[in-house]
């Protein structure tokens, strides 16, 4: 039997003579995680992240109790074997709760990033582009939303529509596209200057085809970085809003309300208030950690 | 025109003394070796050092320096300026000497000079760097050196900013800089190659007279082979790392090493027509 | 018979009103078919200007610009462009960092709608004596000489009229750059090409060129041949003063 490709799995990723375009992008992306994974840092946000995520999505299978069962009897018991983070005043598995309420808010900060990307990149990008007035027009805009404090708006448009998880993802969003925006305007400026877009100008390509298929990937790492870190603060202010009551409504299981209500118990049962709590530290922590992590992947200062 | 022949009869050390000089670098994907057995000696001379890029030139000058950056390795036998040696000097010591009685200038100078400082401030500041002297005085050392470097109305350019410099200008405020301390060897790293052609003939001219005036050693570092074989007394050609030939300027036409005649062959020239250029082959046995 | 390229009088200013600084000061030159025509001049003597503003990048210039036949307007319909390509000076922004080669060379084909495009991009890669594996590299991956290659296969690929050569081997190492412009030569013959080629060092454009014109602060100094550059027959006090400071540094004699 004739030998065959005794090349590994890295081998083929990483060689230098890729035989095909999807051999080239796999070996490149490859070589970005190689280069992230060298960051202890960002492997723990990352790997923390994961375990929530996992833990958000398979909520019912990893908790022992239901996130709604009350338990009157039970109220404010410390944490113990039967009760990991204790129970609520309601009687109700913290433990539980807490992995019930990351569905919550890791989903609020993924649909904000989802939404906030594309608008963001269409509105910076046509604006840097194409620049005089539409840049004008578009980037007024922009500073109008950029103006507000985002709680603030936030609050004011989740209180105008009805409170519930919709309505914070669609305020949060209003509030997060903005800096992305101008982000994604400031490399477009630059980019656009650039020798291989007059070259493609040249060629006949469209406005169209240049910014979509031209400056996007280009613009691509910074936007992913900073959304990463804004997402950091999405989880906050996502929090904020359960804190006010003006998030997910009870009895949903949600962070922010968790430690609303907590706040009543702190001194006799601190562990109502403390979990959540360190979810949401632990949350925008490994957020914060994965995207400084891949910013020094994108955008390496070399020393 | 004959170039001047280097002062043999010097019995004192030679100003540097490199003797099998390895540096490699870290990088994210291993270890790069950037010189390799590099070894020679410079004397009250000066010394061009040529290569293309990759070949190590400009890490020989940082080298020297130590401004290589800190992944850098070096090893060597022996690495002497002046008698001192210099891998083991403290940082403290080795400041003394960078500076002082080594300097170098640049390619760009837009990188070494202050943006926000104005240029007389910057010099005087050199100035007082390595003396007692009182501002008023600096200040006016700093507008001679600027006289000295053949600056127009030097009391006017040492008010202006870098940014407010021309390219030639600009290099010529480096090299007054680099030339307060009096140093014993002045490292030149392609002081002229961002520079328009006649304003290079200007610089060279006065790099020149500045050189032979002060008696400095001057390692010369560029990728004209031309332009170096006619301002140097000796000339290095670097590969990849490795010195493959060491000549005096004016024997270069005689040149041995296969690297060295390609080179030579295959720049264009005006003084005759060819159809074709001549193409340097690599040969893979030039890098052992 | 028609020149291929006709410049006449052409005028480019930056900035209005008090600020206006004329970059390119009435120029005027013709250029045959097949023919290399060189501009040289020192930083600010308007030579890459006249290059961008017959590629299009300027819209702001008065004069006529004639390219076989067919005047350029300020505003161009899109099928006159692609009949001009540019070779740019830097090989490190020519081409799209996160795309391949293969792309890159691709892409032109793609937007003109080619059929049998893999070929093609095969066939181009060998022609400028690039590998056919380095195919799928991206181009932090390839020397400067291979990238300056890949962006030359770009630009002629759609069989472009005129070729406007930038300073395309100043950034490159001097052993490469005798490839690159024995490429260049070899495609200008092969493919019938006519090249603008504009430089800072006269020794490329009196290897390069037949005819050049020699240019300071916007204004066309001179236009001589090669041979005459070569001889030194320029009639032009500036343009001596070039010749002299591209021969070999001698120097001075010093008094002790």
């Amino acid at each position: 039997m004739a030998a065959t490709r005794e090349t590994t799995w890295k081998e083929w990723l990483i060689t230098d003579m890729p035989g095909s375009a999807m051999q080239a992008r796999l070996g490149s992306g490859y070589r970005a995680w190689l280069s992230l994974a060298r960051s202890r840092t960002s492997m723990f946000g990352l790997s923390v992240l994961l375990v929530m995520a996992f833990l958000a999505v398979f909520a019912p299978l990893v908790t022992p109790y239901a996130p709604n069962a009350m338990a009157v009897e039970l109220r404010l018991q410390p944490p113990s074997w039967d009760h990991w983070f204790g129970t609520d005043e309601l009687g109700r598995d913290i433990y539980t709760r807490v992995v019930y309420g990351s569905r919550v808010s890791l989903s609020i900060a993924l649909v904000v990033a989802l939404i906030v990307v594309p608008i963001g990149l269409f509105v910076g990008m046509t604006a840097g582009y194409f620049g005089g007035m539409i840049d004008r027009v578009l980037m007024r805009v922009t500073d109008i939303f950029l103006a507000f404090p985002r709680l603030v708006l936030a609050l004011a448009l989740v209180t105008a529509v009805e409170p519930g998880i919709g309505s914070a993802i669609f305020a949060i969003a209003v509030t997060s596209w903005s800096p992305v925006a101008r982000l994604a305007r400031a490399e477009t400026l630059v980019i656009r200057r650039s020798d291989y877009i007059h070259a493609a100008r040249q060629q006949g390509a469209s406005s169209l085809r240049i910014l979509w298929r031209y400056i996007a990937p280009m613009c691509m790492p910074s936007v992913i970085v900073r959304v990463t870190l804004d997402m950091a603060n999405v989880v906050l202010i996502a929090a904020g809003l359960g804190f006010l009551g003006l998030g997910a409504q009870p009895p949903l299981a949600e962070w922010g309300a968790m430690l609303s209500t907590g706040r009543s118990y702190l001194y006799d049962s601190w562990w109502v208030a403390t979990f959540p709590g360190l979810a949401l530290l632990l949350a925008s922590l490994a957020l914060n950690l994965l995207g400084d992590g891949l910013r020094d992947v994108f955008d390496p200062r070399q020393d | 025109m004959s170039s001047t022949p280097a002062r043999t009869e010097q019995a004192e050390l030679p100003l540097l003394d490199v003797r099998n000089l390895f540096v490699d670098f870290r990088t994210t994907t291993g270890t790069v070796g950037a010189l390799r057995d590099v070894s020679f000696t410079l004397g009250r001379e000066r010394l061009g050092i040529v290569g293309e890029s990759g070949s190590g030139k400009s890490t020989v000058g940082r080298t020297l320096l130590r401004i290589h950056g800190k992944n850098g390795i070096v090893r060597a036998r022996r690495l002497q300026f002046a008698g001192r040696d210099l891998l083991g000097l403290p940082e403290r010591e080795m400041r003394e000497i960078r500076g002082r009685r080594m300097t170098m200038v640049m390619q760009d100078p837009r990188y070494c000079l202050n943006p926000v400082l104005k240029v007389g401030n910057q010099l005087a500041e050199a100035c007082r760097a390595h003396s007692t002297m009182g501002k008023a005085e600096a200040w006016q050392k700093a507008v001679d050196m600027l006289d000295i470097v053949q600056i127009r109305n030097p009391a006017r350019v040492a008010e202006y900013y870098p940014h407010e410099l021309s390219g030639g200008m600009g290099q010529r405020v480096m090299i007054a800089m680099m030339l307060i301390p009096n140093p014993d060897l002045l490292i030149a790293d392609e002081p002229t190659s961002a520079l328009d052609v006649t304003v290079q003939r200007q610089i060279l001219h006065l790099l020149d007279r500045l050189v032979a005036q002060r008696r400095m050693s001057l390692v010369f570092i560029s990728h004209d082979l031309n332009l170096v074989s006619g301002f140097c007394d000796r000339i290095l050609i670097m590969y990849r790392g490795r010195i493959v030939e060491s000549c005096a300027a004016d024997q270069l036409h005689a040149a041995r090493h296969p690297y060295t005649r390609g080179l030579l062959d295959c720049a264009p020239s005006m003084d005759r027509k060819v159809d074709r250029l001549n193409v340097l082959v690599r040969d893979p046995a030039w890098e052992q | 018979m028609g020149a291929m390229i006709e410049i006449d009088r052409l005028n480019v200013s930056f900035g209005d009103g008090s600020q206006a600084m004329r970059v390119v000061d009435d120029v005027s030159f013709r250029v045959a078919k097949g023919e290399c025509f060189g501009i040289v001049g020192e930083s600010g003597s308007g030579k890459s200007t006249i290059l961008r503003t017959i590629m299009g990048l300027n819209s702001n210039f008065t004069g006529r610009i004639v390219i076989d036949g067919q005047p350029f307007e300020t505003r161009r319909a899109r099928e006159q462009y692609r009949h001009i390509q540019m070779v740019f000076q830097d090989p490190y922004s020519a081409l799209h960092p996160r795309r391949t080669v293969d792309w890159s060379i691709n892409e032109p084909l793609l937007i003109q709608g080619y059929p049998d495009r893999d070929r093609l991009v095969v066939e181009m890669l060998e022609s400028v004596g690039l590998s056919p594996a380095l195919r799928y590299r991206f181009p932090h991956q390839l020397s400067g000489g291979q990238r300056q290659r890949v962006a030359i296969a770009r630009a002629i690929i759609l069989n472009p009229a005129v070729l406007l050569l930038d300073e395309p081997t100043s950034a490159l190492d001097l052993s490469v750059q005798a490839e690159v412009l024995n490429l260049l030569d070899g495609l200008r013959r092969a493919f019938g090409l006519t090249y603008v080629f504009v430089s800072h060092e006269l020794a490329v454009v009196a290897h390069m060129c037949d005819r050049l014109a020699v240019m300071k602060q916007g204004v066309v100094v001179e236009i001589l041949s090669a041979e005459q550059l070569r001889r030194g027959d320029a009639a032009q006090e500036y343009t001596r003063e070039l010749i002299a400071a591209s021969l070999p540094y001698r120097r001075e004699a010093l008094a002790g």
